[in-house]
C-alpha cells in the first residue's frame, strides 16, 4: 500500500519537477540575453497574454475541441467497423491491412488543402482528418486484442453451443478491452494536433487559424500561448480515456494489482 | 463382470473406433470406450498422447477422420450440447464477477441472466464460493478457482461431465484436497464423469474405471476396473487394492512406448 502511495506521488512531482525546470531555464534564457520577445518570449509573456486574451483563445479553441470530439467519435465508429471486417477472415485480413497502412502514410500536409478544397472550410474535413489520423490505432489494437482471446476460453465457449456472434460478444470483444484503451490513448494524443492542422490548412475559426494569425503578426506570444492550450485540451482528453476505462472496465485495474502481487 | 452388464444397458457415452489424423500426424487411433451412467471413467495417459485430442472431438471442436460417438444410443449431435467441458486451465473470465462465470453456460443457452442466477445460486454454497459470488475469479485461490470451473461445468445440465485435467495446475496439498472435494461431490451427485489425467493416484482414487492410453497415436493398452468401495477417502491410498492397481498402471503406462511401437 505504502509502495503504491510512494509510486502515486513520485509519478506526479517528476513530471510537475522537469516541466517546472524546463519553464525556469527558459525564463531566464528569455529574460538574460535571448532572442527578443518576438522570437522567443519568456514563459512568463506568454502566460501575461494568454491571460490577456483569454476569451479569444478559449472562443477559439471551442471549433477545435468540437472537430476533435466529432472526428474521434467517427473514428471510434469507423476503427471498429474496420477490425470486424478485419477480424472476419485471414483473406480479408491480408488484403484489407496493407490499404489501413498504406492510409497512414499519406503526407497530411497534402491531403489537408485537398480536404479543404473538396469539402469547404467548415467542419467536415476537419472531422475527416481527425478521423483519419486517429483510427488506425483503435483498428489495430482492437484487432491485436482479438487475437488475445484464450483459446481454452474460446473451446469452452464453443462446447457450449456458442456461435460465432456469441464467442465475439461474451469472449472476443471484452478481451480486447485492454488493448484498446491503449490504443485509444495513443489515438487521442493525436487528435488535437490533426483538428489543428486541419485548421491551419484552411478554417475560419479554431486554435489552428488562430496560431496562423498570431504567427503571421509575429504574436510569438499568443501563439505559444494557444500551443499550451491545446497541450492542456489533449492532456484532459488523454486523463478522459483513463475515466472512461474505470467505469467501463473496472475488473482490469483490480486484475493488474492482483497480478502485481501474487 | 461389469462387461456383461454393459452389453445389456446402453452406455451414457459410447465411443467406436475413433481415429483422428491432422495431415501425416496420426493422433487417434481405433478408439474405443464407453461410460455408463452415473459412471466415473478416466482416461489416463502420458503427456502428449492425444488426450486433450480426444476431448477437442467429444466437444465438437475438432472433426474427427472417422468413427461414432453416441450419447444414450444416439449418434453425437453437431451442436454438442450433451457434454459439458471443463478445460485445464479454469477459463474463468477476468472481466465477469464469479457469478456471472457460473452463469455463462446457461446464458449460452439462452436462458435470460436472471433465471440463470437463480438456478446457479443454490449450488453455491455446495460449491464452497458462498460470500464470494461478487468476487472477480482472480480474487480467488487456486483451489476455489477450480470449483467454480467445475460448477460452471455441472449448471448446463448436460449429460456428461468432461473433465480435462482439472487439478493439473495446482499444489500436491491443494490438488488432494480437491481430490477428496470431487469424490463427494461425485457422491452426491453421481454425474456421468470422463476425467483426464495424468496422475495415476488420482485416477485410482476417484475412478470406477479406468483407460489407459498408449503414446500417440492414442489407442487404448488397458482397462481397469477399481473395485474400492465408496465414499472413499484419502486413507484408503495405503490400502493393498489401492496401491496394487496404483502399480499395474504404472507398470503398463513405463512399458508403453514400447507397445506402441509394436502396433
Amino acid at each position: 500500500m505504502r509502495a503504491i502511495a510512494k509510486d502515486r506521488v513520485a509519478g506526479t512531482l517528476g513530471p510537475l519537477l522537469v516541466i517546472a525546470l524546463f519553464l525556469v531555464g527558459w525564463q531566464w534564457y528569455a529574460t538574460h540575453g535571448g532572442p527578443g520577445n518576438d522570437v522567443l518570449p519568456p514563459p512568463s509573456r506568454v502566460w501575461e497574454q494568454g491571460w490577456a486574451a483569454h476569451a479569444d483563445l478559449w472562443a477559439n479553441a471551442i471549433p477545435t475541441l468540437r472537430a476533435t470530439l466529432i472526428g474521434f467519435a467517427l473514428s471510434l465508429l469507423i476503427g471498429f467497423l474496420l477490425s470486424v471486417i478485419v477480424d472476419s477472415s485471414r483473406l480479408v485480413r491480408r488484403s484489407v491491412m496493407p490499404v489501413l497502412v498504406v492510409s497512414q502514410t499519406l503526407p497530411l500536409i497534402v491531403i489537408a488543402p485537398l480536404m479543404i478544397l473538396w469539402f469547404g472550410f467548415e467542419l467536415m474535413p476537419k472531422v475527416l482528418i481527425v478521423a483519419l489520423v486517429t483510427f488506425f490505432p483503435i483498428t489495430v489494437s482492437l484487432v491485436e486484442g482479438y487475437a488475445s482471446a484464450d483459446r481454452d476460453a474460446e473451446t469452452l465457449l464453443r462446447s457450449m453451443g456458442a456461435g460465432r456472434m456469441r464467442i465475439f460478444r461474451s469472449l472476443r470483444f471484452p478481451s480486447a478491452m485492454p488493448y484498446f484503451f491503449a490504443g485509444l490513448r495513443i489515438a487521442i494524443t493525436y487528435a488535437v494536433v490533426a483538428a489543428i492542422f486541419a485548421e491551419y490548412a484552411g478554417a475560419s475559426e479554431g486554435l489552428g487559424i488562430y496560431m496562423q494569425l498570431a504567427k503571421n503578426s509575429f504574436r510569438t506570444d499568443l501563439v505559444l500561448a494557444a500551443v499550451a492550450v491545446s497541450a492542456l485540451l489533449t492532456l484532459i482528453l488523454f486523463g478522459f480515456t483513463y475515466v472512461v476505462e474505470r467505469l467501463t472496465i473496472p475488473w482490469l485495474r483490480l486484475y493488474r494489482r492482483a497480478q502485481a502481487s501474487p | 463382470m461389469s462387461a456383461e452388464e454393459n452389453s445389456i444397458v446402453t452406455p451414457r457415452v459410447a465411443v467406436n473406433d475413433l481415429n483422428q489424423s491432422f495431415g501425416e500426424l496420426e493422433v487417434l487411433r481405433g478408439l474405443s470406450l464407453h461410460a455408463n451412467r452415473g459412471e466415473f471413467v478416466t482416461i489416463l495417459g502420458p503427456s502428449g498422447s492425444g488426450k486433450s485430442t480426444f476431448f477437442s472431438v467429444l466437444t465438437g471442436a475438432t472433426t474427427p477422420t472417422s468413427g461414432d460417438i453416441l450419447v444414450d444410443g444416439s449418434p453425437l449431435s453437431a451442436s454438442g450440447d450433451h457434454l459439458a467441458f471443463m478445460p485445464q486451465k479454469d477459463a474463468l473470465f477476468p472481466w465477469r464477477r464469479v457469478l456471472d462465470n457460473l452463469t455463462l453456460g446457461l446464458e449460452v443457452q439462452g436462458v435470460k441472466r436472471a433465471q440463470a442466477r437463480e438456478r446457479v445460486r443454490p449450488l453455491v454454497p455446495v460449491f464452497g464460493l458462498e460470500g464470494f459470488e461478487d468476487a472477480y475469479p482472480f480474487e480467488l485461490s487456486g483451489g476455489m478457482r477450480q470449483r467454480a470451473a467445475l460448477l460452471r461445468t455441472v449448471v448446463q445440465e448436460r449429460d456428461v461431465l468432461l473433465l480435462d485435467e482439472p487439478f493439473g495446475a495446482l499444489d500436491a496439498l491443494t490438488r488432494t484436497q480437491m481430490q477428496a472435494w470431487l469424490e463427494k461431490m461425485w457422491e452426491e451427485f453421481r454425474w456421468t464423469v470422463l476425467l483426464i489425467t495424468h496422475d495415476v493416484r488420482e485416477a485410482v482414487f476417484l475412478s470406477d474405471r479406468i483407460y489407459v492410453f498408449s503414446q500417440r497415436p492414442a489407442t487404448v493398452v488397458a482397462e481397469i476396473d477399481v473395485p474400492l468401495p465408496r465414499p472413499r477417502t484419502i486413507d484408503m491410498v495405503t490400502d493393498p487394492i489401492f496401491a496394487g492397481i496404483e502399480a499395474k498402471l504404472l507398470k503398463i503406462l513405463l512399458e508403453n512406448p514400447d507397445m506402441s511401437g509394436e502396433m
